[in-house]
């Protein structure tokens, strides 16, 4: 069963009637195993992997570099839990290196997201610095290739 | 002007054009641009990039000379490891030949052994070079129909009554393309058992070795006096995405290699250097690579079989390779009708059975080296088709 999260992770959008056939087990038999999977919160969702840039959508990202005091007691934990709750944080590390947290930020705007590292990240007690750098083009991400449409170039010759 | 028809060879322009390649020409036309195809023999995956990173790094590095005839030492080391690991076989390096393909390795052993008169057992449906090669050689191809109802296998029974005192050869080519069938241990034993007290040499056709979806693939020559009579041919590009690489190998007693070696160095020199390096690579690293692709091949082998099965077309589930072969002989139709229906009426295509010989008649291949989107596609265009045939 567990090769299932495996496929479900790159092909979420395939029918609990298709997995199961190749899965090669009954269509119950997985509903379950995937209902259960996520009420434990293995399974948290599924989304879907769209190339904004190749749309009118205008959009900016951004990762983040944060230097922080971590409290006692608490570790980084809290003041994590305090920068992802704000929806414009798309993801959240905590880092080994030379800096704590790394965090990947959308906006619609450069100016946007200056505006969040200045007016929501940068006040947060326990923040000692940060360091923004903007993304000027995404090439892979979760595994997929970002560009052109793949096509199958095998043509009929064996 | 030369008169041309004096001084071709009678043998070559006798010989037919393969059946799978007068279906590709069909395909190949501009007009053919919107059908959905289950016809490609070649893995849809890319050549696993750390295998691609060790071919550009030898050119980078300028490793742009030839290699010794049999292949680098090295490979040839990697290749007696690699027998062994996967499917314990016992072949010192130097009982191991790098061939252009499997294509090579097939023809040389080929040429190696047959003379004129000399007959070759061959069962079908089978792949389709074994029988033309034969011809060029002056040999008699014997065919052995090989039936859905006994899942493609070669039988003993079958063995044992096309033998005769002319009978040199025996072609063994499972993992099977197109029926996608296997011999177990125990159908391999049996066949043994009928060859053991003959002089007659096994070529043993395993490019498809790693692809089996049940128990792992068992060569013949580890059924005891077998290896003695066996060329093992192989090669990298089912296994490891390396089509294109056109890097085969073949395992073989001393004696045997030796003559093939000659063939070799006459025909090709040796096979390419580039493809050579990377196969190093793909031999040293390349398990997991294997294993995932066989993983996905599997998933979409029961989904194919599940969805031909839904619209009600009896297939034999495939055990190996990645093709499956159904059954279409209820519908009425020949398979060069069922197919050419389906190509001009759904734009759907697939290869009809008889490509791989005339006991193919009733059946189709068709590979599933594609994504499950396109499958679905496929199966949606030929449900579409059979819902009129059943009418």
């Amino acid at each position: 069963m567990e090769n299932i999260l495996k496929i479900l992770e790159d092909h979420a959008n395939l029918t609990h009637e298709q997995l199961a056939v190749m899965c090669g087990k009954e269509v119950r038999e997985l509903k379950q195993y995937i209902a259960q999977k996520e009420s434990e919160g293995v399974i948290l969702g599924y989304k879907t992997m769209i190339d904004w840039d190749k749309t009118e959508r205008e959009y900016v990202s951004a990762l983040i570099e944060v230097k922080i005091t971590p409290q006692r007691d608490r570790g980084f934990d809290r003041v994590a839990e305090h920068i992802y709750n704000y929806p414009e944080v798309q993801s959240l590390y905590l880092m080994s290196g030379s800096y704590d947290l790394c965090l990947l930020i959308e906006g619609r705007t450069m100016k946007e997201v200056a505006y969040f590292v200045a007016q929501k990240l940068a006040p947060i007690e326990d923040v000692i610095s940060t360091a923004t750098h903007f993304v000027l083009r995404k090439y892979k991400d979760k595994g997929v290739i970002y560009g052109t449409a793949e096509v199958d170039e095998r043509g009929n010759c064996n | 002007m030369i008169d041309y028809s004096s001084v071709l060879s009678k043998t070559v322009v006798s010989l037919k054009k393969s059946g799978i390649r007068k279906f590709f020409d069909l395909l190949n036309d501009e007009s053919m641009k919107d059908v959905v195809g289950l016809t490609v023999g070649q893995p849809d995956f890319v050549t696993p990039w750390h295998i691609r990173e060790a071919g550009i790094e030898s050119l980078q590095k300028g490793k742009t000379y030839y290699s010794p005839n049999a292949g680098f030492p090295e490979l040839q080391q990697e290749l007696s490891y690699y027998l062994k690991r996967r499917f314990d076989l016992s072949y010192t390096p130097k009982q191991t030949l790098v061939t252009v393909g499997g294509s090579e390795a097939i023809d040389l052993c080929l040429r190696a052994i047959v003379e004129p008169g000399d007959e070759v057992i061959i069962p079908t449906p089978c792949f389709v070079c074994y029988e033309p090669i034969v011809r060029m050689l002056g040999g008699v191809p014997v065919t052995v129909e090989t039936r859905f109802e006994e899942k493609f296998k070669l039988t003993p029974a079958a063995l044992r009554a096309a033998i005769t005192e002319k009978t040199k050869m025996l072609v063994l080519a499972y993992p099977n393309n197109p029926t996608g069938a296997i011999l177990t241990r125990e159908d391999l034993e049996e066949i043994a058992a009928v060859l053991r007290d003959t002089n007659i040499v096994i070529l043993s056709d395993e490019i498809y070795a790693e692809l089996t979806y049940g128990a792992r693939h068992v060569s013949i020559t580890s059924i005891e006096g077998m290896w003695e009579r066996t060329v093992l041919t192989g090669g990298f590009a089912k296994a490891y995405a390396m089509t294109g690489w056109r890097l085969g190998f073949l395992a073989a007693p001393d004696p045997l290699l030796a003559q093939m070696l000659k063939i070799h160095q006459y025909a090709v020199m040796c096979a390419p250097t580039t493809s050579q390096l990377a196969a190093i690579e793909a031999l040293r690293n390349g398990d997991e690579d294997i294993a995932m692709m066989r993983e996905e091949y599997d998933r979409r082998r029961r989904y194919i079989y599940d969805g031909l099965k839904k619209i009600g077309i009896d297939s034999f589930l495939p055990e190996g390779a990645f093709y499956i072969f159904p059954d279409l002989r209820k519908f009425g139709l020949s398979s060069e009708e069922f197919c050419n229906r389906l190509l001009y009426e759904y734009r759907c295509a697939i290869i009809p059975g008889t490509a791989f010989g005339e006991d193919g008649e009733g059946f189709a291949r068709i590979s599933y080296a594609y994504s499950v989107k396109h499958i679905t596609k496929a199966l949606e265009r030929i449900e579409a088709f059979v819902s009129t045939l059943k009418k």
